[in-house]
């Protein structure tokens, strides 16, 4: 429940990272969130174990990218599905080399290409960029994987995948005091709050 | 050795409709810590039940034998096994269509499920995306193996090679190959996806080194940062929407492989929808072969409730009814449609040299699950396990009556055979069920098998109702029971 400050001797302690909130229920969680943003915190996170409902509103989120990355993916897939087939299975440039030139050949009569005959795999090709976009594009905006992460570092938050809720302020917050900051997310009914040191060298 | 359910009261009964108040999703008064010991206790253990192993090495010994027989069939040939002209496909197709229709199953209850808002999924979801998995392994063995030389089945590949060879794409075999391969990777995708939080939980109450390695390299440094969590739902809600089409598109394509065909009994407009739903009703009868037994076993009956088996014998007993129509309507347009050769077919279906074939079918698929109205056996497990069983088989010998007995009677007499199967046809069914059980019997020792953040997500937050006071943290801190209660 305390922070744990040497007291007076500020220039003897290590580099932090943040400061650690630690919360019992969702709701308050959504509450501290929104109270932290009023109060102009700028680099700050929430951690939970699940998504929490209105956390996005609390914390004013930005949508994100991410149906755009998806659909740019799939629409790759869509035209590059569509090009494979065609270009392989209803051209013949005689100035391609042999083994990247494509290869008419009819079968029972039927068009080199017609559309609906090249549906399906056009279909799974996009699905198929959609659903590879969308896990990466998950991944890379996350800026994951990572190794480490200054958070492992606590012991308390081992539980922010359990069944309790953090929120944590950056010391490279412009408005970020190691005290009052501090004195803050107590008041904003923090079980407890702890510093977490920045790594080490 | 079994881990006996904690709470010393009997579990409430969920199945009970009370108007105006949801069924609990979670019963037993499991908070969030509560759900999490549960279901993490299971990959903690330090060691094994004997019946794990026991079920492990009878697995295992199954595939060893699988491995075996796939050397001798390359090394031989196909012919070692029954298939012949005319029947050119038998066992390994059949084998084929069987393990890619479980897969549905899975995918079904992740994602269209998922669109639906049906929270009940959350307990099972892992469960069967796992199973659709395994499943979608073994059925891609079939086909590689039956192309007769499996050391060029790569020629499939849309890959430039100085033969100056492509693929053909008008083809429906090709296809095939297309959304089976999309089908796993995406199946892939959406199950690690989803487990990478769960992941996480088991990192950080890994106990050892080698734990904290292993799970921390999987859960990709996941630390449930609200700005994750929000791409995360995203990237979850979009997966669901890329594979409900997906799977929909999956069996009618494989239901082209025969419909696209001009044989009596394939040349069928009906068969990409009666497909699908023989390949939910298939895959969920799977389901609840594999779940009730591992509920009982790792004592999930709290997670897992019976409202869960009865909401799945429901869709049992609904895309059961389903497959039983479009068998009146494959009989009803083979007479109406005025050909010969169809009449003679579904005629020969039910009354020729494979007769016996078609009735289990219908037995097994469209008499068995009408057991399912009354709610006393959908409640029941041993029932509704016999059912399952019933259906699994029934299913099997659906897709051999189609493909077999089709085959075997074309237009011409001259041309008509038989197929009668090899003792390498069995083996190598068995086998598939070896490899299929060794990965899950893995899947259920060492990996998350019930989707905690997401059950966590739709469990109320508060106690609802007389059982708790609302008093803020109270509960979540002493591990109090609450009442389960609204899932939205």
């Amino acid at each position: 429940m305390s922070v744990q400050t040497p007291a007076g001797r500020p220039e003897a302690q290590p580099a932090l990272y943040g400061l650690l909130a630690e919360f019992d229920e969702p709701a308050g969680l959504v509450q501290a969130a929104a109270a932290v943003r009023q109060k102009g915190y700028t680099r700050w996170d929430a951690h939970s174990p699940f998504p929490v409902h209105g956390l996005d509103e609390a914390m004013d989120a930005r949508r994100t990218r991410l149906p755009l990355i998806a659909l740019g993916a799939g629409l790759c897939g869509l035209i590059g599905g569509l090009k494979l087939a065609w270009y392989t299975n209803a051209t013949d440039m005689a100035f391609m080399p042999s083994f990247l030139r494509g290869y008419p050949f009819l079968i029972s009569g039927k068009p080199v290409f017609s559309l609906p005959a090249n549906i399906p795999v056009v279909f799974e090709t996009t699905v198929l960029l959609a659903a590879l976009g969308t896990v990466l594009g998950m991944l890379g905006l996350n800026r994951l994987p990572r190794l480490h992460h200054p958070l492992f570092a606590s012991a308390r938050f081992a539980r922010a995948s359990v069944d309790r809720f953090f929120i944590v302020i950056e010391a490279d917050d412009p408005r970020f005091d190691r005290r009052w900051t501090a004195e803050f997310l107590r008041s904003l009914g923090a079980a407890a709050v702890e510093e977490v040191p920045e790594d080490g060298p | 050795m079994t881990v006996e359910s904690a709470s010393p009261a009997p579990l409430a009964d969920n199945t009970v409709e009370v108007p105006g108040r949801r069924a609990p999703l979670v019963l037993g008064g499991l908070d969030y810590a509560g759900l999490t010991e549960r279901v993490c206790a299971i990959p903690e253990r330090p060691t094994a039940p004997a019946a794990w192993w026991a079920t492990l090495a009878l697995a295992a010994a199954g595939l060893a034998g699988f491995l075996c027989l796939i050397g001798y069939l390359v090394s031989t040939g196909i012919g070692v096994w029954g298939n012949n002209q005319p029947v050119a496909w038998a066992f390994d197709i059949t084998n084929f269509v069987f393990w890619i229709g479980i897969g549905h199953a899975g995918t079904l209850i992740s994602a269209i499920l998922f669109l639906f808002r049906q929270n009940w999924r959350t307990s099972i979801n892992r469960f069967a995306e796992a199973m659709t998995i395994f499943a979608v392994m073994c059925a891609g063995i079939f086909p590689a193996i039956h192309v007769g030389r499996p050391w060029l089945a790569y020629w499939m590949a849309p890959y430039p090679n100085q033969m100056g060879m492509w693929p053909n794409f008008r083809s429906p075999l090709l296809w095939d190959v297309f959304a089976v391969s999309t089908y796993a990777l995406v199946s892939i995708m959406f199950w690690y996806v989803g487990m990478i939080p769960d992941l996480a939980t088991l990192r950080d109450r890994a106990r050892t080194r080698l734990r904290r390695i292993l799970y921390g390299l999987f859960a990709l440094g996941w630390n449930g940062s609200a700005a994750h969590w929000r791409r995360f739902e995203c990237a979850y809600l979009l997966l669901a929407g890329l594979a409900t089409p997906l799977v929909l598109s999956v069996h009618s394509v494989v239901s082209f492989d025969f419909a696209t065909s001009q044989l009596p009994g394939w040349h069928t407009t009906i068969f990409p929808p009666y497909f699908v739903a023989g390949a939910v009703f298939g895959g969920f009868a799977m389901v609840l072969t594999l779940v009730i037994p591992a509920r009982t076993f790792f004592g999930l009956q709290e997670v897992i409730t019976l409202r869960h088996i009865e909401n799945m014998n429901k869709v049992l007993l609904a895309t059961g009814c389903i497959v039983g129509y479009a068998y009146g309507v494959e009989l009803f347009i083979a007479w109406y449609s005025g050909s010969g050769f169809e009449r003679f077919a579904f005629a020969n279906r039910m009354g020729g040299p494979m007769a016996w074939a078609y009735w289990i079918m219908v037995g097994c698929n469209v008499a068995a699950p009408q057991l399912l109205w009354s709610k006393f056996c959908r409640t029941n497990l041993w029932i509704t396990l016999l059912v399952a069983m019933c259906v699994n088989v029934g299913m099997w010998f659906e897709r051999f009556v189609i493909i077999v007995s089709s085959l075997s009677r074309d237009f011409v007499p001259s041309s008509w055979g038989g197929f009668s199967p090899t003792w390498v046809d069995f083996g190598m069914l068995a086998g598939s069920f070896g490899l299929f059980f060794t990965l899950f019997m893995l899947f259920v020792r060492y990996l998350p098998i019930v989707a905690m953040a997401e059950i966590k997500h739709v469990m109320p937050a508060r106690p609802e109702g007389p059982a708790g006071p609302a008093d803020g943290g109270g509960a979540a801190r002493t591990g109090r029971p609450r009442a389960g209660g609204d899932p939205r």
